[in-house]
């Protein structure tokens, strides 16, 4: 029995790490597709499979849409010729692109993906490791990241990878302040009087089965979302890279497969934060604002939360909002210019941490009010 | 020039938070990503269209009764930039009903690697004999593919339909008695 249990633990953890390289090879393919299409060209399109590829309409289609090209590139970094120059660090080196790689795959165990009745009417979670501190872990293993970039932009030796580190860990330390802050909040909310309390995104998700906390808590969102693309250092925070001024910054002396393990990070780090964005704000798998699976299948009739089908379900619409996050990732990436640095750090210090400390306040006043009343001074 | 100074308007709120602005231009992005028209020419399989007076591969041409044209006068040899041409000056084959007539190249060769697409020979030749087609795309493995020899340039060329009858009046001419 406890044999079973390890192995079957084994296989899930293997099922959502080959789910998460699936996403971001996808995230890669999707990258390039969408900022063809956004600047009017056509994307890969040329990359196929003998067999598959070879089905009359279908296997063109697939192939028009490029979705064997991230084979190719996974192939190619996988046979590049790895160049270590003579002048880096080996040791940190190498451990860099290890510890890009890593924190992503190892925070994706505590995100939750859907809940479903099981067939003797148990609420179970879709989720590697239940811990209670959820999003602390998160944060703690996200943050982890920054160490990477420092690693890398130091080992390398020389001087754009150093600017780039030391861009990234000015950058990722500033906006780690605002973007915890911008969620206290969510748990303030979510750690009501007489529960127990928790920083478990379960919770947070069960806690929106009324209205979403971006429509309660739109501020909270906006920042954790700005601070969010400072953290996976997308466009416009796209500082530590920033091709034009920095050839490209902390990976610029990596080739290969260390460059691909920086890379699959970056995406790995954006699925996650998307994941998590969709969790705290976004009501994680509740299907539409205010209504959820369990209210849907009393009012259908059909077991809609139940088994297979409620897991799918309920999975699904967690991997939607998700993946939308993802688009939008992209999206705003082709669409808005990267800015400068002092200007990155402008807004971190003196718009975001203000506003999100003035957001703590106001909601701190705001939920005690809720809870407890007016104090007896205001009342007339 | 007087120099006119502009009052620029201070930024409102809305503008310095820069929100909307970045709607705006996902909203942009999103249209063009959904509804504009593809740019790109897909190559191997769509060609670009290639303008009047393009200039590609230099041929030679011969005129509408299957004669060549060129006269191996050697202008385009000694007008060439790069040096990419070189001309065997020869005479045309006796048992051709027009030996004697005009001269004609024994060997005409046009070195692609080093021709620069100038069109310089194009434009002094005098017999109007060589001309720049629309090829653009010229591939090879060796350096010798790509020195292309007068049996190639005359493939390449093919006829160009012309206006000047320059062997029919040599020919009339001689029927009154004066050769030239």
């Amino acid at each position: 029995m406890e044999i079973t249990e390890t192995i079957l633990r084994f296989g899930l953890g293997l099922l959502v790490i080959s789910l998460m390289m699936g996403v971001c090879m996808y995230a890669v393919l999707a990258e390039r597709k969408v900022s063809s299409w956004i600047q009017g060209r056509v994307g890969p399109n040329r990359t196929s499979v003998p067999l598959i590829g070879s089905i009359p309409i279908i296997g063109r289609f697939l192939t028009r849409l490029g979705i064997f090209q991230p084979l190719a590139d996974g192939g190619k970094f996988l046979f590049k010729e790895d160049v270590v120059p003579a002048h880096v660090n080996k040791v940190y080196y190498v451990l860099a692109p290890i510890i890009a790689f890593i924190p992503a795959l190892v925070t994706i165990s505590v995100v939750p993906m859907g809940q479903y009745l099981d067939a003797a009417g148990e609420l179970k979670t879709l989720i590697l490791a239940d811990v209670d501190v959820g999003i602390l872990f998160i944060f703690a293993f996200a943050s982890l990241g920054v160490y990477s970039i420092v690693l890398a932009g130091w080992a390398a030796n020389s001087k754009y990878p150093f600017l780039g580190g030391i861009r990234a860990s000015a950058q990722l330390i500033s906006y780690e302040l605002a973007m915890s802050l911008s969620i206290i909040p969510v748990f303030m909310w979510v750690n009501g009087p007489g529960t127990d309390g928790t920083l478990s995104l379960i919770r947070v998700v069960e806690a929106q089965s009324g209205w979403w906390f971006v429509f309660t808590q739109p501020l909270s969102a906006l920042i954790f979302l700005v601070a969010l693309f400072a953290e996976t250092n997308r466009l416009p925070f796209d500082m530590p890279e920033s091709e034009t001024d920095l050839v490209s910054g902390y990976h610029t002396e990596y080739s290969s497969f260390k460059f691909g393990l920086f890379f699959v990070g970056e995406y790995a780090n954006m699925t996650v934060g998307a994941a998590v964005m969709s969790l705290l704000f976004f009501g994680g798998w509740q299907p539409l604002p205010g209504i959820t699976w369990a209210e849907i299948a009393a009012w259908s009739g059909q077991p809609l939360n139940v088994g297979v089908l409620g897991a799918i379900l309920a999975f699904g619409c967690f991997a939607f909002k998700t993946l939308f996050f993802l688009f939008l990732f992209i999206w705003v990436r082709w669409t808005v210019p990267r800015f400068r640095y002092d200007q990155v750090m402008r807004l971190g210090w003196r718009w975001l941490l203000p506003l999100a400390l003035a957001n703590v306040i106001v909601y701190a006043i705001v939920i005690t009010v809720l809870d407890a009343g007016l104090p007896s001074f205001l009342q007339f | 020039m007087a120099v006119k100074t502009i009052e620029r308007k201070p930024l409102t709120l809305a503008e310095r938070t820069y929100l909307p602005q970045i709607f705006g231009g996902l909203i942009i992005t999103l249209r063009n990503m959904l509804f504009r028209k593809k740019v790109t020419v897909e190559y191997p399989e769509e060609r670009p269209p290639i303008p009047p007076g393009y200039r590609g591969v230099p041929t030679l041409v011969m005129d509408p009764d299957g004669r060549e044209k060129c006269v191996s006068c050697q202008l385009c040899e000694f007008v060439c930039p790069p040096k990419a041409i070189r001309i065997t000056p020869g005479g045309i084959a006796e048992e051709s009903e027009y030996a004697h007539v005009e001269k004609a190249p024994q060997e005409f060769e046009i070195d692609m690697l080093r021709c620069i697409y100038c069109g310089l020979c194009q434009e002094v030749c005098p017999e109007e004999a060589i001309f720049l087609q629309t090829t653009y795309s010229v591939t090879g493995t060796t350096r010798a593919e790509f020195v292309n020899n007068k049996k190639k340039l005359y493939e390449m060329g093919g006829t160009i339909p012309d206006k000047h009858f320059k062997w029919e009046k040599k020919r009339k001419a001689a029927e009154h008695g004066n050769a030239h």
